[in-house]
């Protein structure tokens, strides 16, 4: 796989030295600023921002103009159809639909970036262990690995949650266990083919000891393959969420979640549909904007590979 | 090659069997107490502890539990005392029909997209098939679900809304009571698979030996069927096999929520009631599937290239 440009620029730059790219002919403002032709040309992950950015201001606005708005019951208003001051309607007990959306994506990100952060935090060092530690360390690591990805996401995940109950925190430490061994391979593959470059070879001759070798040369320059793979799984892990509370298994009640609006409304949906198409088009929205950010960093990182989102 | 791969799910089989043992034997307290719940008798739990051989060493709890169940043996559910192999019985073949029905949906509709979205690359058909398979991997499954009971179920009437049918009342009310929770299951594998076989034909279609087809005379529709989608299929194989790993995870959803009896809705009916047995019995079957599924795409690279069948042992 071929680095790009940016990533495989000197690991260490001089100060003051020229960054790539900004002596190129053409367009001044873009040639300075690659990040922003790549945003001008890569249609999806421009989408992909604009839509998370709209997800995220909902998230951090809405439960604001109405605190315990989520929680607050107000029979009157039960099942009240979308209008003025109720924007997205009222579920079955009258909470205001969109104050709940935006406490379950609250709910939905923290999970996401937690179970993804988790992961990055076990996986990257056992992904960068198996491709610099001794073979035979590799290998056994690699073997525990290929034992949790035998197990299908949601089924692994079911396992956690058997173990310690259902709950919130845990539904961040199943998913980030899931993908724990999806980041190691992704980190242990980019490793391996940064560490046959040259300039790892150069410093190795220069006496760089291991650490300085991994953590200085080996490790930045293979962030790149990891990040979009982190980015992919954000997608993936609201669906997991959505799944497992829909099912029971993970948010519990009363805390709000878009999978348990749904499961809820499924009773009322006949004569009230916008209690399940809410959290629906909710859900779509912001998988939608994960997966094609993860895209867009693809294709820009390498045009030949597309990544496979579930 | 095949020995190779063979011997490789050993190490995994050996290890997926000590995890789900470990399930029952890491429930936080006494698994007896867990099991039985707020019922919990001392003579129960000593008669539980009994049943499961907990007064016995570790290894040797193992070792009954296996040979157990490569004898088709998984013990007894602790709600309503029956064997869990029957249970399973008659549970599987369920799953397995809505599993098949959505797999071979998605294959039959998002294949033949993939090939036309890269035979025509850059036209409207490429658009809407690569529109389409962004959307459906972007919803889950049980978001069709739901939608499909809004609008196929209880709009048009077309089809019920959940339950299910066994296959001996009648064929036609069986398919009916399937359709929609494989539609549901079949979509986001279908875009998947369709994105898969776009992206690996436009490699194959811009290789030489196309190339020298076309300027041979070869018709187009034998080149793609021919020669292009033989040699895109390992891509598209591989991702179809672990894609079942997803399909399995589906149904456990879309099972619930249509109320059909199979695998899934036990294993989660099982976790609300702490039934551990069962779910260790339903995960084993779960897991030792997807490996199976992912032996035989593994072998089928064989079949699909003569290299590989070569190269090794």
């Amino acid at each position: 796989m071929s680095v790009p440009d940016i990533l495989a620029a000197d690991p260490a730059p001089l100060p003051g030295a020229a960054p790539p790219g900004s002596a190129a002919p053409g367009d001044a403002t873009t040639a300075r600023r690659p990040w922003l032709r790549t945003l001008t040309h890569s249609r999806s992950l421009a989408t992909g921002l604009v839509l998370l950015a709209i997800v995220l201001l909902v998230a951090i606005i809405v439960p604001l103009l109405d605190p315990g708005g989520a929680t607050r019951l107000q029979a009157q208003d039960s099942l009240a159809g979308p209008g003025a001051g109720r924007l997205l309607g009222a579920d079955q007990l009258g909470r205001d639909l969109l104050t709940r959306l935006a406490e379950g994506y609250r709910i939905s990100l923290a999970v996401s970036l937690g179970s993804v952060a988790l992961a990055l935090l076990i996986g990257c060092p056992l992904g960068l262990l198996a491709a610099t530690g001794s073979p035979r360390l590799g290998g056994l690591i690699m073997r525990v690995l290929d034992v949790l990805m035998a197990f299908p996401a949601l089924l692994l995940a079911i396992v956690v949650v058997a173990l310690f109950g259902p709950g919130t925190l845990v539904l961040l430490l199943a998913i980030g266990i899931v993908y724990t061994p999806i980041i190691a391979r992704v980190m242990r593959a980019a490793a391996l083919e940064t560490s046959r470059q040259s300039f790892v070879e150069a410093a190795r001759a220069r006496g760089a000891s291991y650490w300085r070798l991994v953590l200085r040369h080996i490790t930045p320059n293979s962030l790149g393959p990891v990040i979009v793979q982190a980015t992919i799984l954000m997608a993936v892990s609201i669906l997991l969420e959505a799944a497992l509370s829909f099912i029971g298994l993970g948010v519990q009640p009363p805390t709000p979640s878009l999978g348990l609006m749904l499961s809820a409304g499924r009773d009322f949906m006949a004569s009230s549909p916008w209690v399940v198409a809410d959290p629906a088009v909710a859900i779509l929205l912001v998988v939608l904007g994960f997966t094609l950010v993860g895209d867009g960093m693809q294709e820009w990182l390498d045009p030949k590979k597309r990544a496979i989102a579930r | 090659m095949i020995t190779r791969r063979l011997l490789m799910t050993i190490p995994i089989l050996v290890g997926t069997a000590v995890i789900v043992f470990l399930i029952l034997r890491l429930v936080p307290g006494d698994p007896a107490s867990a099991i039985l719940g707020a019922n919990a008798t001392p003579a129960g739990i000593r008669q539980v502890r009994a049943d499961l051989g907990l007064n016995r060493p570790l290894w040797a709890q193992f070792g009954s539990w296996v040979s157990g169940v490569v004898r088709g043996d998984f013990g007894h559910d602790y709600i309503t005392n029956q064997s869990i192999t029957a249970e399973l019985g008659a549970r599987l073949p369920v799953t397995l029909e809505l599993a098949g029905i959505a797999f071979v949906l998605a294959a039959v509709v998002a294949i033949p997209a993939g090939v036309l979205a890269a035979v025509r690359q850059g036209g409207i058909v490429a658009k809407v098939v690569q529109g389409l398979s962004v959307l459906t991997i972007a919803v889950p499954d049980f978001v069709f679900g739901i939608l499909g009971i809004l609008l196929f179920a209880l709009t048009l009437g077309l089809a019920p809304s959940s339950g299910y049918v066994a296959v001996s009342t009648s064929l036609g009310d069986n398919l009916r009571s399937l359709i929609l929770p494989a539609i549901a299951l079949a979509l986001g594998l279908g875009g998947v698979l369709a994105r898969v076989t776009r992206s690996a034909m436009l490699e194959v279609l811009h290789t030489d030996y196309v190339r020298f087809a076309r300027a041979g005379g070869m018709s187009p529709v034998s080149i793609v069927f021919g020669r292009a989608l033989r040699n895109a299929a390992i891509p598209i194989v591989t991702v179809a096999g672990l894609q079942v790993g997803y399909l399995l995870g589906g149904t456990i959803v879309v099972e619930q929520l249509f109320a059909i009896p199979g695998v899934g809705q036990l294993i989660v009916q099982a976790m609300l009631n702490r039934n551990y047995p069962v779910v260790q019995a339903c995960v084993l079957i779960f897991v030792v599937g997807f490996i199976l599924v992912n032996l035989i795409s593994d072998l089928l690279y064989t079949v699909l290239n003569p290299k590989l069948r070569r190269a090794g042992a």
